[in-house]
């Protein structure tokens, strides 16, 4: 049935990998597009990245962070996702580059998969580093592994991979190979580290902005973003940016609006649901 | 002898101002049985009938009021129906002091105001509803073609209900996860309540009209496919865009779109926030930029969030703003402040990067610019400050540039709205109609309906071939 949740995997704490019946969206999403899903008639809008599409499902992965994606990560196979609207936002400009560097970090790898798996498909060469916490954050490096002509997955605490950041990684590969561009996508931190990192290094780098959204469809303008000092909409100007055009900071504030809220929110959740920690 | 009518309309209970701002429920309470009535007398019957020419769907209004002054309500409500699909909404938020009372003749005698004909509307649209189980609804024998709408706004749930009541089959596409456009996500709840837009939609839906909700066309359905598909569409996109004044401070947070702030409110309920999921922000003190509709329903809603003071900021001043006088004057009563002759220049921030503040500058008006209302002109050294930790710009909307970017072959004018024959609502593309404020720019809801009304009459001609522009 259309919106119903086919499968359910757990990915890391509190990450988990869906994949959700829709005809539609399966047959016209491409890589870089995203859905907004509802959950329930009090439930609001959020944004979420398509990480894969198969026959007449697509793929999602989510990170509990707030009440909605803590109701989404409790909710189980075959049940029904309230809404779900896409593809929405541009595709990523694929073409046949060369070399390829991808940076992923957090449930941003997701995003990336797709992307990974289209310019492969153009015969490009991928570089990819891949970064979390620890070793368990670091999800889909199997999918990745397979993928990428070089991999390196950097960890904060050393648990796997190299002990660092994902720029440490993206400076081992620069330097000994020639990157025609590359795509960062991750917690916006960290894309602004990688933007910074871009620049000095001369690179193109392309990021997937994930500023808060209402309608997604243009109609709010909540997801305004400074790029090269012009307004744009996150929604359906991107979501996909020249990183290093990107107001980082402004982007990062306006993340920040509704901390309070969300924190007010998700408490009122748990108050009727209990601990959340099992997740 | 003939009674001289009450000079002036009935009145309509209306919840009192400091009791209404401390909620979301409907201002106005509706007319009674027994105040219809009386106030249908006040409608002479005359012969010349000028209300109806100024109604943008030609409702035979004293067809319906001679109903109600009998007490045939029933009735009545099938007159408004046979011209009006949405009779509970138009008689809630039409500008009937510009459209059919301005011609009213009750209204032309010295001393006297028109019949109240928007409040005789809205009684007959909610007396049906609260008696009538099953409106009887007269659907021509089925056509055999079939239509797609874009857009379940006034001019779309308009069109879809006449070519439905023709015997079309009839499939509208909503990009939103409700049905009603402007009627869902911008009007608010007490200028217009939402169980009135679904029973309004239900209603539609009777008529065998399928709505698709979260179908965004060009995105989740091709373009080239609609084409295939259907015999004929209407795009009914609305102008869904918020404009920005684009000065410094603008993505400071606590700056919103009227845009923003209204959906919030009203299509996501956050007024019930945290029992809603979606929050916005309570401003203790707020300004609202701009003079229309928008800004009222602004300034009335961040008012019953609970803002302490809520100012309305206008370039012009009150002679030339463009807000219904029925909605200024409730915001008045409501203890919202206007500070006309007045311009934003900057927005000012603190270190956390939230608004605190609006600089702003004093306007005075010079001669008529092209909208025919005296230009306003900054005046050199006048610059003040407005404290405020909510800023809601509501200056206007463009073209919506969701779908159009799909659509490609649609000839589109310099401001980005759709070329239609303003008749017909024929665009440059062959079977493609359009109308609403996709075609007009920012209009009214009855005005978005007329043309979805008209474009229904010309589909329908096309499809039987009596008609064809291409």
């Amino acid at each position: 049935m259309k919106n119903q949740i086919l499968r359910k995997t757990k990915l890391a704490p509190q990450v988990y990998d869906f994949v959700v019946e829709n005809p539609e969206i399966a047959k016209r999403a491409k890589p870089g597009q995203f859905i907004i899903v509802r959950i329930g008639e009090k439930g609001e809008r959020i944004p979420l990245t398509i990480a894969d599409i198969y026959e007449n499902s697509f793929r999602m992965v989510v990170r509990a962070v707030g009440k909605t994606t803590y109701q989404l990560c409790m909710m189980n196979e075959n049940d029904l996702l309230t809404d779900v609207v896409g593809p929405l936002g541009n595709p990523s400009e694929i073409e046949h580059f060369g070399n390829v560097m991808l940076v992923g970090g957090g449930v941003g790898i997701a995003t990336l998969l797709p992307i990974a798996k289209e310019l492969k498909r153009h015969q490009n060469k991928l570089f990819v580093v891949l970064g979390g916490r620890s070793k368990e954050y670091v999800i889909m490096l199997d999918e990745f592994q397979g993928l990428a002509d070089e991999l390196i997955v950097t960890t904060d605490d050393g648990s796997y991979g190299l002990k660092g950041v994902v720029t440490d990684g993206m400076d081992m590969l620069a330097n000994k190979i020639k990157i025609d561009v590359a795509w960062a996508v991750g917690p916006t931190v960290m894309m602004k580290f990688c933007a910074l990192k871009a620049k000095q290094l001369g690179l193109k780098l392309w990021v997937s902005l994930n500023p808060i959204m209402v309608d997604g469809t243009g109609m709010c303008g909540a997801c305004r973003v400074t790029i090269d000092g012009q307004m744009k909409f996150a929604c359906v100007d991107g979501p996909e940016f020249d990183g290093t055009k990107v107001d980082w900071e402004e982007l990062l504030i306006r993340l920040a609006q509704y901390r309070e809220e969300e924190q007010k929110s998700l408490k009122f959740f748990e108050e009727s649901v209990g601990d959340l920690s099992w997740l | 002898m003939a009674v001289r009518p009450n000079p002036k309309k009935t009145l309509m209970p209306e919840q009192e101002p400091q009791e209404r701002i401390k909620n979301f429920s409907e201002v106005a309470l509706g007319y009674t049985e027994e105040q219809a009535v009386i106030e249908s007398r006040r409608c002479l019957q005359c012969p010349a009938h000028p209300c109806v020419s100024g109604c943008p769907v030609g409702i035979d209004i004293p067809g319906f009021i001679r109903e109600v002054k009998e007490g045939r309500f029933d009735k009545a409500a099938r007159i408004l129906k046979l011209y009006n699909n949405l009779p509970a909404v138009c008689g809630r938020v039409c500008p009937q002091e510009v459209q059919c009372e301005e011609k009213c003749v009750v209204g032309k005698i010295p001393g006297s105001e028109p019949v109240a004909i928007g409040r005789l509307e809205r009684f007959v649209a909610d007396w049906e509803a609260a008696n009538v189980r099953d409106p009887r609804v007269e659907i021509a024998p089925s056509k055999g073609g079939k239509i797609a709408v874009v857009g379940s706004g006034p001019a779309g749930l308009t069109a879809a209900a006449d070519l439905a009541k023709m015997g079309y089959s009839v499939d509208v596409f909503e990009t939103l996860h409700k049905s009603g456009g402007v009627l869902v996500y911008g009007i608010p709840e007490f200028r217009l309540p939402k169980a009135i837009v679904e029973r309004e939609v239900k209603y539609i839906e009777s008529l065998s009209v399928r709505i698709h909700l979260n179908t965004p066309i060009g995105k989740a359905i091709s373009v080239d496919e609609l084409l295939q598909e259907y015999d004929a569409i209407f795009l009914g996109i609305g102008a869904g865009t918020p404009k920005f004044m684009k000065i410094e401070g603008t993505n400071l947070n606590g700056v919103y779109s009227a845009n923003e702030f209204l959906t919030r409110v009203n299509l996501m309920k956050a007024y019930l926030f945290p029992s809603y999921d979606t929050p916005v922000k309570k401003g203790s003190q707020v300004v609202v930029v701009g003079g229309g509709n928008v800004a009222m329903d602004a300034a009335r809603s961040a008012l019953r969030l609970g803002a302490k003071q809520v100012k309305v900021i206008y370039r012009r001043t009150e002679q030339e703003m463009p807000a219904r006088r029925e909605e200024y004057l409730h915001a008045v009563e409501e203890g919202i402040q206007f500070m006309w002759l007045t311009q934003p220049i900057k927005y000012i921030g603190d270190e956390k990067g939230r608004v605190v503040g609006a600089e702003c500058i004093s306007m005075e008006l010079g001669e008529p610019d092209e909208s025919g209302r005296r230009k306003p002109i900054p005046i050199e050294d006048s610059r003040f400050i407005v404290e405020a930790d909510m800023i809601i710009e509501a200056i206007g909307t463009d073209a919506n540039r969701f779908l159009l970017s799909e659509f490609k072959g649609l000839s589109l004018n310099k401001y980005g709205y759709i070329i239609a024959d303003s008749e017909t609502g024929a665009t440059k593309l062959r079977k493609v109609f359009a109308g609403g404020d996709i075609v007009t720019g920012a209009a009214t809801v009855i005005e978005a309906m007329g043309a979805g009304k008209r474009a229904a009459y010309w589909i329908d001609k096309f499809l039987s071939g009596e008609y064809n522009p291409w």
